[in-house]
């Protein structure tokens, strides 16, 4: 009995940040639905009166939508392909080599992190024009084709794996890839998985690489498509509405099917000791 | 292919070739390109012609430290990161403690639900909270006349529309550090608190002497990871405001954007980079000294 009175203040509170959290999201997905110009009137009005599928098809059929989908699918899963191979064989060498340099090789990658991504970018830029591939998806691919982070959680995770694992495969003939390829990767699949899904997610929601790098409105990713729909449709609040939804849709879903993962890459990477 | 390696350096080699090469071809090669660029008069007369360009010293630097948008855009951002920084780690620091308290009910549900926020895109929920904050029709100021608050023009106010844009940031972002010192709350050991409860010391004791000093090493790291990653304010101003009003919300990266891939002055936006890494490396040091003097 003492304690009930704290105890419905805190979840109380809790739910009140819930709410906060959720009620954004939850009107774009209730405004999406609504009639053209429902949304604007006053008060406005939490649920759709008749709710119409209207904008979701006008983004398909008139404005490039399914598109830019495509693109950032493309996108986001050759970043996440590409750069999981390319991580964990350099978070292997990293965990399990030890060769001349290796320890400081490793440190001055690592003091890389301070660097602003912006920094390189118009560099970056103008390499990827002399070789002609701005404006293409190897244009926006190329600045994720390996991650620091990425090496570096590899390597923490790759470094528990016990070395009489690897031994005993070298012992019965295994080729050094064939070590990487049977013992590693296996070994190594929880921490894939949540690279995985950091990179493909990061990816997805990247804004500035690709609003740089895609000059022509059918290469634009979700993200950039939307903010320049933006420009030109910024008084169609549902049809803007529904942009966000497909936007922010794919990853979220991405993100509550393998939250488990998602959340231990997180504390994997943020509790260092 | 051989697959068998003479030597274990030519093997780790094998392994490291195409992530060192790809980081060195695209991330160290035009850091080096951007420093040489920020001593340039890169421009659009540049892109066709690479024979006219010069090098011109410090110029670039000079004339930034010359311009008042540049100083608009360093007080914008620091702005950004002194207020919404700190009121960020605040807000995943106050969830963290209430979801691992032993009153709260449904943890994960809470979790999940203050994590979502997180991986949305922060361009799709620029655009969301752009009509939240709408001054005649949005959804913020219609709860607020609820309480007899009278319309308020967020975005269109010069004095508003940084703690706008800090509103929504600390709503999209605080779900992840919070995730962060969850695991740190964790990892402080329960007899810590035991020993503590039988010396009958009160709630607020313990917290203050066990659990701020043992997630010490948490806060540091996550106040950290927040100023890096708020020095960098972009995509909001760029979708909800372009910088405005009266370059309210004009930020470095903005600005060096704007400089360098709208008016394709490279050598000047190069430079803006490299003074934008200077300020978040002085910031990286202090916080690494403030952790070596607590080791």
């Amino acid at each position: 009995m003492k304690r009930s009175l704290p105890k419905i203040f805190l979840n109380g509170l809790l739910g009140i940040i819930a709410l906060t959290s959720l009620i954004p999201v939850l009107w774009m997905v209730s405004a999406s639905f609504m009639q053209t110009g429902e949304a604007s009137s006053f008060p406005p009005p939490f649920f759709p009166s008749h709710p119409t599928f209207e904008h979701y098809r006008a983004l398909t059929e008139r404005l490039n939508m399914g598109r830019y989908f495509l693109n950032s699918f493309i996108i986001a899963s050759a970043v996440t392909l590409v750069s999981l191979l390319f991580n964990s064989m350099a978070g292997f060498a990293f965990a399990k080599y030890k060769f001349p340099g290796r320890d400081k090789l490793f440190r001055v990658m690592l003091s890389g992190m301070v660097v602003p991504a912006q920094v390189t970018m118009l560099p970056l830029f103008l390499m990827l024009k002399t070789f002609g591939v701005v404006n293409t998806y190897v244009g926006a691919i190329i600045p994720g084709l390996a991650s620091i982070f990425g090496i570096f959680l590899i390597r923490q995770f790759a470094g528990s794996i016990p070395d009489s694992l690897i031994e005993a495969a070298r012992m019965d003939g295994a080729s050094e890839f064939k070590v990487y390829r049977t013992v590693i990767l296996p070994l190594c699949r929880p921490i894939l998985y949540t690279l995985a899904l950091f990179t493909f997610m990061g990816t997805w929601n990247d804004f500035m690489w690709p609003l740089i790098i895609m000059t022509d409105e059918t290469n634009y990713t979700l993200p950039v498509g939307l903010a320049n729909l933006m420009g030109e449709h910024v008084l169609d609040l549902e049809l803007m509405m529904a942009g966000s939804v497909v936007t922010i849709l794919p990853v979220l879903l991405l993100f509550l099917f393998f939250q488990r993962h998602y959340v231990r890459g997180l504390m994997l990477g943020g509790v260092k000791e | 292919m051989s697959t068998k390696f003479e030597n274990k350096t030519t093997a780790a080699w094998f392994f490291l070739a195409p992530a060192m090469a790809a980081l060195a071809l695209f991330f160290v090669v035009p850091v080096l390109s951007a420093l040489i660029m920020s001593f340039t008069d890169f421009d659009i007369y540049a892109l066709g012609n690479l024979d006219v360009v010069r090098f011109m010293g410090f110029k670039n630097y000079s004339r930034i430290f010359e311009t008042p948008l540049f100083w608009t855009a360093l007080k914008n951002t620091m702005y950004f990161v002194i207020i919404g920084g700190p009121l960020s780690v605040a807000a995943s620091l106050g969830t963290a403690l209430m979801l691992n308290s032993k009153l709260a009910k449904f943890k994960s549900f809470f979790r999940t639900v203050y994590f979502l926020p997180v991986v949305t895109s922060l361009i799709a929920v620029a655009v969301v909270w752009r009509y939240l904050y709408h001054p005649a029709h949005g959804l913020l100021n219609y709860a607020l006349s609820w309480f007899g608050v009278a319309p308020i023009d967020w975005l269109g106010n010069p004095d508003l529309a940084m703690p706008a844009i800090i509103i929504m940031a600390v709503w999209k972002n605080f779900g992840y550090n919070m995730l962060i010192f969850i695991a740190g709350l964790q990892n402080i050991p329960d007899d810590l608190y035991e020993a503590a409860h039988m010396d009958g010391a009160s709630t607020w004791s313990q917290f203050k002497d066990i659990t701020l000093p043992m997630l010490t090493p948490t806060t540091v790291f996550v106040v950290m990871i927040t100023i890096i990653g708020y020095f960098q304010l972009f995509a909001e101003p760029y979708v909800m405001t372009q910088g405005g009003p009266l370059n309210a919300t004009m930020s470095i990266v903005l600005l060096m954007y704007e400089q360098g891939f709208r008016w394709w002055n490279m050598g000047f936006a190069a430079a803006i980079a490299f003074v934008l890494f200077a300020v978040i490396l002085i910031f990286s040091l202090i916080q690494m000294a403030i952790q070596r003097r607590m080791q």
